[in-house]
């Protein structure tokens, strides 16, 4: 049934955003006067944030929060909007990493009123009465504001091997996976290494030179679980003794945090069964 | 699809640098330097780094964590666990004291409770029926776990708050009716 018309109005149904003028592109976090057509006035909403704050060019000054306000009806829905903003026009000094804005690199992992998550997911809490709080990750030394030394994490990371090992590649083309064993990696294979889970650890606050951490243990597991390696034995050899993975101790803050929605602590309680099972 | 692709692409051939700045003014203010920078040889920034390293603070943790039933009944087990094995080890290691203080002994122990008014009985009772109900419903959770059962949030929640009501029904029951 094909008219004429289809392809006109398969044009029209792309959203205009997409079609009209870039002319005026900026950040979506900047003013309203410098859109293409001035938005109608929204009422003003300002927010106070809270932002830890550590400069190491004055270490013996204390780590303080410093306040910031912002409007939120001239500012993105999200926290690392209401950052960005800050930093291009509060105060340029203030430090944090970022980089895709959209939840697949991981470097804007911080706490954000309490809780462990990347800030470019996190929508802005929009209760002007109460300010946002943001720290850095947690029990984790700083660097500079909110930009957390993660040298310790990857070289845990490292530590794991974290890659295919198999002495008896096949004899041509890739190695073959069926369905199910590939469904296995589920859940697992998605990790960023944002490192939310691991600072949300209380066991790894104690114990972080020496436990592995659950975004760790997860991919840990995640090798452990590939039907086309076969080190399973000697990886599982590696995490028996009583700090690498038994000081998990269930509590879950991994799962409740992780901003992706996987679930390192259920990754951890296989691991733990089957070295116990086998 | 191809006219907006068109237009784009004529867009940025015409498109000057001049444009841009004078249509995001705050945009190439934060383009500004504040600070110079200066060569170093490697072991050079290995010491500013070193150095550097030796000041980090230490972010804040437990006490701006957000509380969450996941990590406070986790604490709980704990501190309810060491709470009654320190209770137990006490309560049986006094007996040795028995020949110093002739007092600690059961049948003195009942009479001098026997006479206190139910509410201070129930309250004491209540006292340590807490602890002693929630570690043991809260390790049937934990064996739950350890074979592979309730292992999500939904599950870690749930059982959470059952746990929570048993421990309030069974040291309400324990301490006042029976």
């Amino acid at each position: 049934m094909f008219k004429p018309s289809t392809a006109s109005s398969a044009l029209r149904a792309i959203p205009s955003s997409s079609r009209v003028s870039i002319g005026a592109r900026s950040f979506h976090a900047s003013s309203r006067a410098a859109l293409a057509t001035p938005s109608e006035t929204k009422p003003e909403q300002t927010k106070e944030f809270k932002i830890y704050r550590w400069n190491p060019d004055t270490p013996s000054e204390k780590p303080k929060l410093q306040s910031y306000k912002v409007d939120l009806s001239q500012c993105g829905p999200m926290m690392l909007d209401a950052l960005i903003k800050i930093k291009n026009e509060l105060d340029p000094t203030l430090t944090f990493r970022r980089s895709c804005r959209e939840g697949i690199c991981g470097s804007c992992a911080m706490n954000i009123d309490g809780v462990n998550t990347l800030a470019c997911l996190c929508r802005i809490d929009k209760d002007v009465k109460k300010p946002s709080k943001v720290y850095p990750l947690p029990h984790m030394y700083i660097v500079k504001d909110l930009v957390p030394d993660l040298t310790l994490f990857y070289k845990q990371y490292k530590s794991i091997e974290p890659f295919l090992k198999n002495d008896n590649p096949p004899a041509q083309g890739e190695f073959l996976q069926t369905q199910e064993d590939r469904k296995k990696l589920d859940g697992m294979y998605e990790c960023i290494l944002c490192a939310c889970c691991s600072t949300s650890c209380p066991s790894y606050w104690w114990n972080q030179d020496q436990y592995l951490g659950p975004a760790v243990l997860m991919q840990a597991y995640r090798w452990m679980a590939d039907s086309r390696d076969s080190y399973g034995a000697e990886r599982k050899e590696k995490m028996q003794n009583t700090m690498s993975l038994y000081r998990c101790h269930t509590i879950f803050n991994c799962s409740r945090t992780c901003p992706k929605g996987l679930n390192p602590a259920l990754a951890i309680a296989k691991m733990k069964l089957e070295m116990a099972t086998e | 699809m191809s006219t907006s692709l068109v237009r784009q692409s004529l867009f940025r051939a015409v498109a000057k640098p001049s444009m841009l700045r004078a249509s995001a003014p705050g945009l190439m203010l934060a383009q500004r330097r504040f600070a110079s920078t200066q060569n170093m040889t490697p072991a050079e920034s290995i010491s500013y780094l070193n150095a550097q390293r030796q000041h980090r603070p230490n972010s804040p943790h437990a006490q701006i964590y957000q509380p969450q039933i996941t990590w406070i009944l986790s604490i709980a087990n704990r501190v309810t666990g060491v709470a009654l094995s320190g209770a137990l080890y006490a309560g049986a290691l006094a007996y040795l004291l028995h020949p110093v203080f002739p007092i600690i002994d059961s049948a003195h122990l009942v009479s001098l409770v026997a006479d206190l008014p139910t509410w201070v009985k129930g309250g004491l009772k209540f006292l340590f029926a807490v602890p002693f109900t929630f570690h043991t419903f809260n390790g049937i959770r934990h064996l739950g776990w350890d074979i592979g059962k309730g292992l999500t949030i939904k599950g870690v929640y749930a059982t959470g708050y059952t746990v929570m009501a048993a421990t309030a029904i069974s040291s309400i029951y324990l301490a006042f009716f029976v």
